[in-house]
């Protein structure tokens, strides 16, 4: 009889990867849940229990803002999906065009702002919508459409929309190199026969392609959400962490950021930093959840 | 035998030595004003070390963004320097309250402030000071002299001539009338509701009643600061919603427009970017003959850390920095931050000595949120911030501004409750 041998190797080799994974993810991640239980009395650490988290949802001066912070987070992720997801399916699409000219060199052009810094990125669209110095104005007026301008980023009403636009704008690239990869790998062979059978053109991608590429756009869907309620560094970088005009472009993270770390007068309370990364946290694992088990099992796949 | 008399012997030069250590102490100032490292090592520590030639001064300046942070970090790990350049009120109140700043009540030369002054750092019943306040930044409006001029303009001392003057700009067309965005929120709040809300409450006297809760944010005189605010809009150019504290400065540096709510901190930028002649104002007053109040923020002070183990040169070093002479190097070398002690300092800078002339005319006064009134959630400033924007869009009307604020504050603050 042979005794199995303990396999060693495959703990020593996890173990790198584990150990710094742990050190700088999980534990991390859980002490933040830890803290978000505490509150601060005379500069001591109390247990409070789950007491964050209710006056985060129903004391109406944090709920209020809580409540305004997902919402706004909801719009920014609505507009991503509805502008940035089919914008970068129509881009794959025309760039899998057979005969379409210098296709590498759009695909580049669309791809680099997604390389780019958040900081360059906003701080380049704030001095293009600028009012006093920007080229948005010169160029409306070029058109005749002078009227249409407004300076966007300081209105309440539209402020959110243009930077989600800008996002778009930045990560477009991102949907499009995914599904530009996916169409590729459709075999010539598929297509082939559906023209036999009388199925070219658009009505080829609608019934050929677009069911084959949906599992990439499934992935895209949860990456952009994934992406979308974690964001924080292009609305704090042109709005600063009181995310204005009247917090009407606050998303969870600038929330998170200025009640972790204080802002101005305000000084960090990380305890309740802490519930709101909680917060977002279960928001993000319950979006994540209800796509893995409820859609992702769903989708139909195709041996290729 | 022997050892006994080694020991002391060697227990006697330890002694010797640390009394000349004690002569030579070097001491290390924490700060954020990294702007003014060669202002220190120039003309203030030379000055300084001149008179007292035993004691060396190293001036550690950190990232104004990063100062609290770090300073907090190094005062629990032991690290910090023997002197803590403070920020006002709650900030450096925490300091002390942690045990990390010392008292420095009986030191005589604090004699030489107002209690105005004192008050950014002290105790709450004010029986204890933390910080040598080192100076301050005084609000009001710079002018463009040249416009002024072309236009025949008058400089306005009541509200009814500043929107004269202002409507004249404005029809004129060649200028915007006054360079203020509200996109960044805050020069809303810090450039109009406290600099022109003085006037309406009275200074002193209206802050301190708010605090103790005898008047609320409801009341009349702070309510009409967000009225007279709201007339502003048609005066801050197209697009001033979108418009940031930076394409202010540059508007006006420009020579595009013609008026600036200002700070007095602006003086040493706008003297090296202006080509043109300027003047400052003080906030009109409402009617003619009325006394004038003016925001008179202190904004910096210095105080030593209580672990210091050079504490008797570092009192010397704070003493010193209480004396006018002190006061007169450091008000020349950064115009606009204006020396705090009672004793009058002769600047040379024309704009900077017209805003520090005010304080002979006028009644000083601080921020009316920086004091206690921001210690709670909601925050008062913060509020404040979003409220005076809120005024000059007209997205909400001054009344019930003023009640949302005091609702917020009631919601925490014991005495308006």
């Amino acid at each position: 009889m042979q005794t199995r041998r303990i396999r060693w190797h495959i703990a020593v080799f996890l173990a790198p990867a584990v150990l710094v994974y742990t050190a700088v993810m999980i534990f991390p991640l859980f002490n933040t849940l830890r803290l978000a239980l505490f509150t601060e009395v005379d500069q001591t650490r109390v247990y409070v229990g789950l007491q964050n988290f209710r006056t985060l949802f129903f004391d109406p001066i944090w709920s209020e803002q809580f409540w305004n912070a997902l919402g706004n987070n909801f719009w920014f992720f609505l507009i991503h999906m509805l502008v940035q997801n089919p914008i970068g399916v129509a881009l794959a699409a025309i760039l899998s065009h057979p005969r379409l000219r210098f296709a590498a060199l759009y695909r580049s052009a669309i791809f680099i702002p997604t390389i780019l810094s958040f900081v360059i990125v906003g701080f380049t669209w704030k001095l293009i919508l600028s009012p006093l110095w920007g080229i948005a104005p010169s160029m409306l007026d070029a058109v005749g459409l002078k009227s249409l301008f407004a300076p966007w980023l300081g209105k309440e009403e539209y402020a959110l929309t243009t930077l989600a636009l800008v996002s778009v704008w930045q990560f477009v690239g991102i949907p499009m190199m995914l599904i530009y990869a996916a169409l590729l790998s459709i075999p010539e062979e598929i297509l082939e026969a559906g023209e036999i059978d009388g199925i070219t053109g658009a009505s080829a991608f609608w019934k050929i392609k677009l069911p084959l590429i949906l599992p990439s756009i499934g992935i895209i869907s949860i990456l952009t959400f994934v992406g979308n309620f974690n964001a924080f560094d292009l609305i704090y970088v042109s709005q600063g962490a009181l995310a204005g005009p009247d917090f009407s472009t606050d998303i969870l993270g600038t929330f998170m950021y200025r009640t972790f770390f204080g802002f101005q007068l305000q000084l960090g309370d990380p305890r309740m930093g802490s519930a709101i990364a909680g917060a977002m946290f279960a928001i993000i694992l319950v979006g994540v959840c209800i796509y893995l088990f409820g859609i992702q099992t769903r989708i139909r796949r195709y041996q290729l | 035998m022997t050892r006994k008399v080694l020991s002391l012997a060697m227990l006697s030069t330890a002694l010797v030595a640390s009394g000349a250590l004690a002569q030579d102490a070097t001491l290390t100032i924490e700060s954020w004003r990294n702007d003014d490292l060669t202002l220190w090592q120039d003309k203030i520590i030379p000055a300084f070390e001149a008179e007292h030639p035993g004691i060396k001064i190293v001036f550690s300046p950190s990232a104004p963004a990063e100062y609290n942070a770090v300073l907090n970090s190094k005062l629990d790990a032991g690290s910090a320097g023997d002197l803590i350049t403070c920020r006002p009120f709650d900030a450096s109140l925490a300091l002390y309250e942690a045990g990390h700043l010392s008292d420095l009540s009986d030191l005589e030369a604090m004699s030489n402030f107002s209690d105005v002054a004192k008050s950014a750092w002290q105790t709450d019943d004010a029986s204890a000071s933390f910080c040598v306040p080192m100076a301050s930044v005084i609000h009001g409006f710079i002018y463009n002299k040249d416009a002024f001029n072309e236009l025949g303009l008058d400089v306005p001392t009541t509200e009814a001539e500043f929107f004269a003057a202002l409507d004249k700009i404005q029809e004129d067309g060649s200028y915007i009338p006054m360079a203020m965005g509200t996109n960044d929120q805050w020069e809303a709040a810090t450039m109009g509701y406290n600099n022109i809300g003085p006037n309406y409450w009275k200074g002193e006297e209206g802050r301190l009643a708010l605090i103790k809760g005898e008047q609320k944010l409801t009341d009349p005189q702070w309510v009409a600061p967000y009225a007279t605010l709201a007339k502003w809009a048609p005066y801050l150019g197209a697009g001033y919603e979108a418009q940031t504290y930076p394409d202010s400065q540059n508007l006006f540096t420009l020579g595009r427009a013609a008026i600036y709510p200002a700070g007095s901190w602006e003086i040493a930028g706008f003297n090296t970017q202006a080509d043109f002649e300027m003047g400052a104002f003080k906030p009109p007053v409402q009617n003619a003959g009325d006394t004038c109040y003016i925001s008179d923020h202190t904004d910096i002070g210095i105080g030593l850390n209580a672990a210091s183990e050079n504490a008797e040169a570092a009192r010397t070093f704070l003493t010193w920095v209480a004396s006018p002479e002190f006061a007169s190097i450091y008000g020349n070398a950064v115009p606009g931050f204006f020396p705090l002690s009672s004793t009058p300092v002769e600047l040379e800078d024309p704009l900077a000595k017209e805003i520090v002339g005010w304080r002979d005319e006028c009644e000083s006064t601080i921020r009316s949120t920086y004091q206690i009134l921001s210690r709670g959630t909601p925050n008062l400033e913060n509020e404040t911030w979003g409220a005076s924007v809120a005024a000059i869009k007209g997205t909400e009307a001054p009344e019930a501004l003023g009640q949302q604020l005091q609702d917020g504050l009631a919601s925490w603050y014991a005495p308006h409750q």
